[in-house]
């Protein structure tokens, strides 16, 4: 098996054939969670800590029924709930917890960098699951999983992702990994929230979404982010739906079988219309639900499960 | 007791000597400077091999005491410049309390003085508190001992308030330092924006940030007529607008950091809190553009912006670690290994930037130039000694520098202030 990475930090460190190892083994896992009895013992006596700084709904129960699934013990922390709230230092909440015997940590922050700044002093493996602006690797695989299931395939697509792409981690996962498999992203949105530095990460850029979506196999709609707004970027949600809003009206310029995809949470009729948002078209509830297989393939390739275990 | 340093190479830009010269000192005092001079009393120390050069003045380093004691205190500061080759430096006024008021400036001089080694010059905030509201009381403040005023760390945001400041204090002839950062233009950034604070998912602060600030302050400099430094200078659009500014033969004088000219952006891939300073590490046209000014003589001083935090204080996540880098002990080798090495620029221009114009700059009367009746501060150079930084070493208190292992050619040998041996890496 190709997978020699000791900790899931980004998509960055992530070689074409290392991201191909998680999704087809994401593909053979999958299953499980369509069993009656949802578990395997792959992972039985590994310990887990779910470490969360940022409120998510999504992630952090996806990274805690995959541990589940996989029969590891699971611990959750969240901010509120821990030290932290007392002035504890990150890097000695790490420690204390290390300390315990954790056999991996899962780290949602709202400072980028943060997992690699623990794993810099840490033995667990550690696991990024949203780190400020900069990575969500695991959303991006689940991403990628989800687009092959449709489209069987990435060279030769046209995927756009609009939206507040300057505070997005998801938007740069993202353009990374869909970039290594060989598909043509572009990225839409305002320009104070599109700088163009993103060229350099391998994406197209367009402030022009009925021109960017035209013949797109992918749309990858983002939320505004609210809480992040403390600058001003753009004049009003008002006009923000009008030039950049996923409506009936502009998917009909897409590729005939284009698909709808969306990080979550949705801001319904705000970034993308609320019919849009429950069509048949739309994957965005398919996505969660791989994301459960994409991060038992993380946990289990990260943390060394025998392979010959997964048929158990 | 008289010391005669013997077989020296003696630059003095101010002078305009280079030359092989003894330097005959008595007491506090340079009293004679030709060939082969003979004093039978005086202590003797050869320096063949070596250059001779007037102290070096660093006028942009932050001391911490009063207030952060943790970080580095003027005993520790002291020290830590002694061993970088500094003879003089000025501290910046954000301390706790801010150096607003005259008895926090004498409490800064009367520790220096019982501490004896390097001299130390305080810089007085602009405003009370630094709060860029009211003015502080400048005259006093002057007469206490302030050399400079700058509420460094922070910009003088108010335009108004910038006015005043130039406008009152030209009557006594001393120069505002400002740093230049317009901070809605920066708020909540941590590095310089660009490809990499991209990449990184880092809050960026944009160069126009900084160059913003200093077309204002040359404005208001010129309108004023009054002296303005404008401290760490970090952009290219910096550098043209002092370079028209020099054009027009305005009171404008600049200082760039060794980190500004050394490290660009693209080094804080692995988030290296180390590496977090304000102005942030530009990219790398910024950086040549810098070197160029340093070259073409648009750059008038070299300061560090030496700015101790303690270990812990880095040990944190990158957005909430505090800007800075310790620059005293690293700075004249990073200069020698990179600007006089390669042959970038002469030692006569580097001793200029790091002895006669901050001298000039703070009107520091006998001090940046060896002739007789000049004081005898010496920074004394071995340009070929190789040196590999180990933070362990420093005598500042706090240990972030991002130059720790570096290999450098070049490092000060000896240290003398008022005719005292302060600092000798020599068997002498």
């Amino acid at each position: 098996m190709a997978f020699k990475q000791k900790h899931l930090l980004g998509i960055q460190p992530l070689s074409a054939s290392e991201i191909t190892t998680i999704l087809d083994t994401a593909e053979s896992l999958a299953e499980i969670s369509s069993r009656e009895v949802k578990k395997v013992p792959i992972l039985r006596g590994k310990t887990i800590i779910n470490l969360f700084y940022e409120p998510s709904t999504r992630t952090r129960s996806s990274f805690e029924l995959a541990a589940k699934r996989l029969s590891a013990d699971i611990s959750n922390f969240s901010k509120q709930s821990s030290s932290v709230s007392k002035g504890e230092t990150l890097k000695d909440t790490i420690l204390n917890l290390e300390a315990m015997n954790t056999d991996a940590i899962i780290i949602r922050h709202a400072f980028a960098g943060s997992p690699y700044f623990i794993s810099t002093f840490c033995s667990s493996h550690i696991i990024n699951a949203g780190d400020g602006s900069h990575e969500h690797p695991t959303q991006a695989l689940l991403d990628a999983f989800t687009i092959k299931q449709r489209k069987k395939k990435f060279s030769g697509l046209k995927i756009v992702i609009a939206g507040d792409i300057l505070h997005s981690r998801v938007a740069r996962s993202n353009v990374l990994l869909l970039k290594k498999l060989g598909a043509e992203v572009i990225l839409v949105g305002p320009p104070p929230l599109l700088p163009p530095y993103f060229s350099k990460l391998g994406a197209k850029i367009d402030y022009n979404l009925d021109h960017a979506i035209k013949g797109a196999d992918v749309i990858m709609m983002l939320r505004i982010q609210l809480e992040r707004q403390d600058k001003t970027f753009f004049p009003s949600l008002r006009e923000y739906r009008h030039l950049y809003s996923l409506t009936k009206e502009r998917f009909q310029n897409a590729k005939k079988d284009a698909i709808i995809m969306h990080p979550g949470p949705i801001n319904r009729d705000v970034e993308i219309s609320t019919d849009l948002a429950d069509s048949t078209e739309s994957v965005i509830l398919q996505q969660v639900e791989n994301g459960v297989a994409v991060r038992m393939a993380v946990l289990y390739l990260l943390l060394g499960g025998k392979e010959h275990e997964i048929a158990d | 007791m008289k010391l005669l340093i013997k077989n020296g190479r003696v630059i003095d830009p101010a002078s305009q000597i280079d030359e092989i010269l003894d330097i005959l000192i008595d007491k506090n005092k340079i009293v004679d400077i030709k060939t082969k001079i003979s004093a039978p009393s005086a202590k003797i120390i050869d320096v063949a091999e070596l250059v001779v050069a007037p102290g070096f003045i660093d006028m942009h380093v932050h001391l911490r005491e009063p207030g952060q004691e943790h970080k580095e205190t003027i005993r520790t500061g002291s020290a830590a410049a002694a061993r970088g080759g500094f003879t003089s430096i000025a501290c910046m006024p954000n301390t706790f309390p801010v150096i607003d008021n005259s008895g926090t400036i004498k409490y800064v001089l009367s520790e220096a003085e019982n501490i004896g080694t390097v001299n130390i010059f305080p810089i007085a905030a602009i405003t009370k508190g630094q709060k860029g509201k009211e003015l502080s009381e400048m005259a006093e403040l002057i007469d206490s001992g302030a050399v400079a005023f700058s509420d460094d760390g922070n910009p003088v945001s108010n335009s108004q308030v910038m006015r005043s400041a130039l406008e009152y204090v030209k009557q006594f002839d001393v120069v505002i330092i400002n740093h230049c950062e317009n901070t809605d233009l920066s708020e909540n950034g941590v590095m310089n924006e660009g490809p990499y604070s991209c990449q990184l998912g880092l809050n960026g602060i944009p160069a126009s940030s900084e160059e913003v600030m200093v077309a204002r302050d040359i404005i208001l400099a010129e309108k004023s007529g009054a002296r303005i430094h404008l401290a760490h200078l970090s952009t290219k659009g910096s550098i043209e607008l002092l370079k028209a500014a020099k054009a027009k033969k305005l009171k404008v004088t600049a200082e760039v950091t060794p980190h500004h000219l050394i490290l660009d952006d693209s080094s804080l891939a692995n988030y290296d809190t180390n590496l977090k300073v304000n102005p942030p590490l530009r990219d790398k046209k910024d950086v040549s553009s810098l070197i160029n000014a340093v070259k073409s003589g648009l750059i008038d001083v070299i300061a560090t912006d030496h700015a101790p935090h303690s270990p812990d204080e880095k040990a944190v996540e990158f957005d909430i670690a505090p800007f800075g880098i310790n620059g005293l002990e690293t700075a004249v080798s990073l200069l020698l290994d990179r600007l006089i090495n390669n042959n970038t620029i002469s030692l006569q221009r580097l001793i200029e930037m790091c002895s006669t114009n901050p001298a000039k700059i703070l009107k520091l009367k006998n001090k940046g130039k060896i002739c007789p009746g000049a004081d005898a501060d010496l920074t004394i150079l071995d340009l070929n000694k190789k040196i590999q930084v180990d933070v362990n070493n420093f005598r500042s208190k706090s240990k972030n520098s991002p130059f720790h292992d570096w290999k450098l050619k070049g490092a000060p040998a000896i240290t003398i202030v008022g005719g005292n041996i302060i600092y000798s890496n020599q068997s002498i």
